[in-house]
């Protein structure tokens, strides 16, 4: 009766793959909500700065501590994905550690993921620290209350209970495998087999060669091998099932950055950073007015909006940032108006942006793809008094360690103010005035320019 | 007594049928707020000692549109930038250098796309090629052993990737360079950028401007160096609300080099 076993696994895996396949599929969907955008050029470029800052985490190891103990995280998520290769094989082939047949290779792979796994519950178990023990003042943001902050404490811990049942059952393994070893498998033969063909026949070495960190724990395991298999069982069931389950928890977290990090980083913005874009459809209109004669671009295409209202207006790219945002608060932490008490946090632009995108995804799945509501990004979710608080330092582009441009959506945002709604505080609107009437911000004369000369 | 300063503008030489080696972009605050008005002598007294031949727009220059473009106001940025990127390319001009990170940026990164291609560079960068070039000559005479930190502005460091130049021009002072924590791509804004410098600040409990000044003065410098008139704007107000503005001084890059080189 041992395929059900099997059978039961291979729905839930299928199972599970399909529903996170169709919720990142909506997430796609939302995500190209947005403003077309050609991001085609220097491909060698990109793949270069991703292979440095996505894959080589050059910009997490600003922040040593942080960005070592994430290091240990991400090396750990990267690495130990050959193991859960390994259990999904023997998921629905109902082998036993497929992989053993690689010999010493298969040795220093377990014994890696151990390590690995010691060091992602060390790293989690720091990181859990800092944010609800020591408080660091980047986690205690207002815009983290709430869903933010449970969300963070829900990936550090399953982190920690997929990594503990993970050498758990590596554990109750070790031990029935040398029981194997030592008794020629007069209870579990398959495990016999196992052994035999992991340790060798001849092989002196202990179980604690092979599980390096989980031979530790033996000790605190029962030595009946009945209650051993089913401890090995649970835990393995365990670790897959929390695995398929938090792979289908991604797309509602903060979490999804792990796969969005990377074609973020490909996608930067390559220009220096002081460089605005360019509005083009201000373009056309600029010359039309300087030249009259010119001819104005035919197009069937409604006139775009300038600057943005809601996120439809952003561009693929800014919309895909706020998806890959993991809300580390790097940006926040570096933004002077935010150190000095102001409204503004570059944290938040992305969370807004994000929550908005879902809110209106949401109203499409419900309603079809034409559906609107009365709401916008610009006063629904961020307020004016954000905007205006910028000082469009870059500092916030320069912390993030996946390069996502906070700045870009702020200033989008201050257009659609400024342009569309005539709606920038007096003090600009004075400053507009005077560089249009005498060409400098102040109000000075033209004729005046080069007087400093004999000053 | 000052000597007095030979500007000579575009429009003089067009008529003499000169052309300027380079196009001296001065900026509003340099022609405008008094104290800018200082850097900007300096920047043409280095100009002159090392013989450049430059030129300046005088009355026909105009906003780069940078305010405007930082505040949202896409519009009045074109319009600014396609007059100016006339009457650039109707002198035919090839190189600017501006006393201001603002300008700076803006012709050198946001004219391009409007039909302003020029070569452009910062007034720092330009004094460092004088400098290496043996045009001009410095010693550290006046600033040796003085403590001099130097603050990032913030288009010309993290917006243009320019941290060198600046500070290869005080290592020639002779003087004791001292960084502050938040220093080059993680050097903290003066408050002035993205058209601050024109509105009140947002509901605070600190102005950015102070947050800035106290970093420097931890350091107890005699002089805080920069490379803007805003931010030099910003720390000078800082520093006087401070009551330090006996012991600190505020100079620009291009003041110091002056002063040391005897303009």
């Amino acid at each position: 009766m041992n395929w059900i076993d099997n059978l039961i696994f291979c729905v839930l895996l299928a199972g599970g793959i399909y529903w996170f396949a169709r919720n990142a599929q909506k997430i796609r969907r939302n995500i190209l909500l947005g403003r077309a955008l050609d991001i085609s050029d220097n491909l060698n470029e990109r793949w270069k700065l991703m292979a440095k800052v996505a894959i080589g985490q050059s910009k997490m190891v600003v922040r040593p501590v942080a960005g070592i103990l994430h290091i240990f995280v991400y090396l750990g998520f990267i690495i130990i994905n050959i193991e859960v290769l390994e259990i999904i094989i023997d998921g629905i082939f109902g082998t036993h550690r497929i992989f053993a047949f690689m010999g010493y290779f298969y040795y220093l792979l377990i014994a890696s993921f151990e390590f690995l796994a010691l060091l992602v519950i060390l790293g989690c178990a720091i990181f859990l620290i800092r944010r609800y023990v020591l408080k660091l003042k980047r986690f205690m943001n207002k815009e983290l209350e709430g869903w933010p902050r449970n969300d963070a404490a829900i990936i550090l811990t399953t982190e920690i209970v997929l990594m503990s049942a993970f050498l758990i059952m590596n554990a109750a393994d070790g031990v029935m495998m040398s029981y194997g070893k030592l008794s020629g498998g007069i209870l579990l033969p398959e495990f016999a087999e196992a052994a035999t063909k992991i340790f060798g026949e001849q092989s002196q070495a202990g179980k604690g060669l092979y599980f390096p960190v989980s031979a530790y724990l033996t000790g605190f395991l029962p030595s009946n091998p009945i209650a051993l298999h089913y401890i090995e069982r649970v835990c393995w069931w365990f670790h897959i099932l929390g695995i398929i389950a938090f792979l289908n928890y991604i797309p509602y977290s903060k979490h999804f950055h792990i796969l969005l990090a990377f074609p973020t980083v490909f996608y930067s913005n390559l220009k220096p950073k002081g460089k605005f874009s360019n509005l083009e459809s201000v373009t056309n209109e600029v010359k039309l007015m300087l030249d009259p004669s010119a001819v104005p671009p035919v197009s069937d295409a409604p006139p775009a909006k300038f600057g943005a209202k809601d996120v439809p207006d952003l561009s693929w790219k800014q919309l895909m940032d706020a998806y890959s945002c993991t809300e580390c608060g790097r940006c926040t932490s570096n933004c002077p108006a935010n150190q000095t008490g102001k409204l503004l946090s570059p944290r938040k632009i992305m969370m807004d942006t994000r929550d908005r995108m879902e809110e209106l995804g949401k109203g499409i799945d419900k309603n079809g793809v034409n559906y609107s509501d009365s709401k916008a990004l610009v006063g629904d979710y961020i307020t004016a008094e954000e905007l205006w608080a910028c000082t469009t330092c870059n500092a916030c582009t320069e912390s993030c360690p996946i390069n996502i441009d906070p700045l870009s959506i702020i200033i989008d945002l201050r257009r659609y103010l400024v342009m569309e709604q005539s709606d920038a505080p007096a003090a600009l609107n004075a400053m507009f005035t005077n560089i249009e009437n005498n060409g400098a911000p102040w109000q000075f004369s033209p004729a005046d320019r080069l007087n400093w000369k004999n000053e | 007594m000052e000597k007095e300063l030979v500007v000579p503008t575009m429009a003089e030489c067009l008529a003499k049928g000169e052309v300027p080696e380079i196009l001296f972009w001065v900026g509003c605050a340099g022609s405008f707020d008094d104290r800018a008005k200082i850097i900007t002598k300096a920047i043409v007294r280095i100009l002159t000692k090392a013989e450049v031949k430059f030129a300046v727009l005088g009355t026909e220059e105009s906003c780069t549109g940078d305010p405007a473009k930082r505040a949202g106001n896409e519009f009045l940025f074109q319009m600014q930038a396609m007059t100016n990127i006339q009457l650039l390319n109707g002198y035919e001009v090839k190189k600017i250098v501006t006393g201001c990170p603002h300008c700076f940026n803006t012709l050198k990164n946001e004219y391009p796309e409007l039909g302003g291609n020029f070569e452009v560079i910062h007034h720092t960068q330009l004094i460092q090629q004088l400098l290496d070039s043996g045009r001009i000559k410095v010693e550290g005479g006046n600033f040796s052993g003085k403590k001099i930190t130097f603050h990032d502005p913030c288009y010309l460091g993290r917006g243009n990737d320019v941290y060198e130049a600046p500070r290869a021009l005080l290592g020639k002072l002779d003087a004791a360079l001292v960084e502050m924590k938040r220093s080059r791509a993680n050097g903290l804004c003066c408050g002035a950028g993205g058209a601050q410098m024109f509105k009140e600040a947002e509901k605070d409990n600190k102005e950015v401007n102070i947050e800035r000044t106290e970093e420097a003065l931890e350091l107890q410098p005699q002089v805080i160096a920069t490379g803007c008139p805003f931010c030099m704007t910003m720390l000078r107000d800082g520093v006087k609300l401070k009551e330090q503005d006996q012991a600190t001084e505020v100079l620009d890059v291009a003041e110091l080099i002056a002063k040391a080189a005897d303009l």
